[in-house]
C-alpha cells in the first residue's frame, strides 16, 4: 500500500479505541442538548476554507475569493473504558457546511438524526445523506414540552425511510433518554454489522 | 491573534488530511530543537506521550481544527509524531460494537 502519511495499525495494547457518532438534524432540533446531557461536552472550533469542496454546495455566487469560516461544533466524549472512548460530533446544520460531512462521517459507527415534529422536513437532508452513504442511523424524535406527540409510525411514514432504521422518542434534556438513543444506535449498528457478515465474505 | 499566524499563514496541511479522531503519538527519543517549534507544538508533544485524538488536541489548545492539523502535519514531517488513522468501525470486529452498546447502557 502506498504511504499516505499514516502509520499502519497501532501494534501495542493500551491504545484507546475511539468510536465516532454523529449527531445530525435541523437547527434547534436538540443536537446540542443531547450532546450536553449525555457526554462531557467540550469546545471545538474548526476554521475552514470555503474552497474547492465548498464551492459546489455554497451559493456565494460571484464570490471568487477563498475565505475562511469558523464553525463551532458540538463535541462530546463518553469514556466507556480507559481503552474505549465514544466521541459525539454535532454536524454543522447549515447547507454551506455540507463539505464537512464526508470527513465527519468517515469511519463513524453511525448517526443520530434529531427530529422536531414541528419542522420534520428539517431533518430530511440528514436522513438522505445517511441513507445514500449506507450508514447506520437512528431518528430520535425530540419531545419538547407541550408538543403534541405523533405516533412514531406516522413519523416513520412521513420520513419515508428506505431502511429499517429505528425511530424512537426521546427527551434530549434527560441523560437516560439520550443514552437510550445511543444504545439503540449501537445495537442497530451491531445488527447491520452481523447481517453484512452473513451476505458478504469478510475482507 | 489570528490563529493562522501560528502556521506561517498556511491554511492547508501537507500530506494526507488528519482525521478528527486520528491518534497522535509523540515519537520517543527523537532529537528535538525546541527553538524551532511553536509553544503549541511543544504542548502537543507533551500531551501526545499518551496517544491522543486530534479533536481532543484542538479542544485542549482552543485552536481551530484546521490550524491544529497544520501544526500536526509539520510535526509529522519533522519525525516528531506519528499519526494513526482510526479503523472504520462499521465493518469492524462486532465485539467492539457490542462493547460500545453494553458500555453505553451502563453510563
Amino acid at each position: 500500500m502506498a504511504y499516505d502519511g499514516y502509520e499502519p495499525d497501532l501494534p501495542t495494547a493500551g491504545i484507546p479505541f475511539t468510536i465516532k457518532i454523529l449527531i445530525a438534524g435541523g437547527f434547534g432540533a436538540g443536537k446540542t442538548t443531547l450532546v450536553s446531557s449525555v457526554s462531557e461536552i467540550r469546545p471545538l472550533r474548526t476554521e475552514e476554507l470555503l474552497s474547492e469542496r465548498g464551492e459546489a454546495v455554497d451559493s456565494l455566487s460571484g464570490v471568487e475569493q477563498k475565505s475562511t469560516t469558523t464553525v463551532a461544533m458540538d463535541f462530546g466524549r463518553i469514556t466507556i473504558r480507559d481503552d474505549l472512548v465514544v466521541y459525539l460530533f454535532g454536524t454543522p446544520g447549515q447547507q454551506r457546511f455540507w463539505f464537512m460531512w464526508d470527513e465527519l462521517a468517515y469511519g463513524a459507527l453511525g448517526a443520530v438524526v434529531m427530529a422536531d415534529t414541528r419542522r420534520l422536513a428539517d431533518c430530511f437532508p440528514s436522513v438522505d445523506y445517511f441513507e445514500r452513504n449506507d450508514m447506520p442511523f437512528v431518528v430520535a424524535v425530540n419531545c419538547f414540552d407541550g408538543i403534541r406527540r405523533y405516533p412514531l409510525e406516522s413519523v416513520r411514514r412521513a420520513l419515508d425511510l428506505t431502511t429499517d432504521s429505528p425511530v424512537v422518542l426521546c427527551d434530549a434534556r434527560r441523560r437516560e433518554s439520550s443514552r437510550d438513543v445511543l444504545v439503540t444506535l449501537a445495537e442497530h449498528a451491531l445488527l447491520r454489522n452481523s447481517r453484512s457478515r452473513e451476505v458478504m465474505p469478510a475482507g | 491573534m489570528r490563529p493562522y499566524a501560528l502556521t506561517g499563514g498556511r491554511t492547508r496541511p501537507t500530506g494526507e488530511t488528519v482525521d478528527l479522531l486520528a491518534l497522535v503519538c509523540a515519537v520517543r527519543g527523537s532529537s528535538l530543537d525546541r527553538s524551532q517549534l511553536e509553544p503549541e507544538q511543544l504542548i502537543v508533544l507533551g500531551r501526545c506521550r499518551v496517544p491522543t485524538p486530534a479533536a481532543d488536541l484542538a479542544s485542549d489548545l482552543d485552536l481551530p481544527l484546521g490550524v491544529v492539523r497544520i501544526l500536526l502535519s509539520d510535526l509529522r514531517e519533522r519525525g516528531l509524531v506519528t499519526i494513526h488513522r482510526p479503523a472504520p468501525v462499521g465493518l469492524t470486529d462486532p465485539k467492539i460494537l457490542k462493547d460500545v452498546a453494553d458500555g453505553l447502557r451502563r453510563i
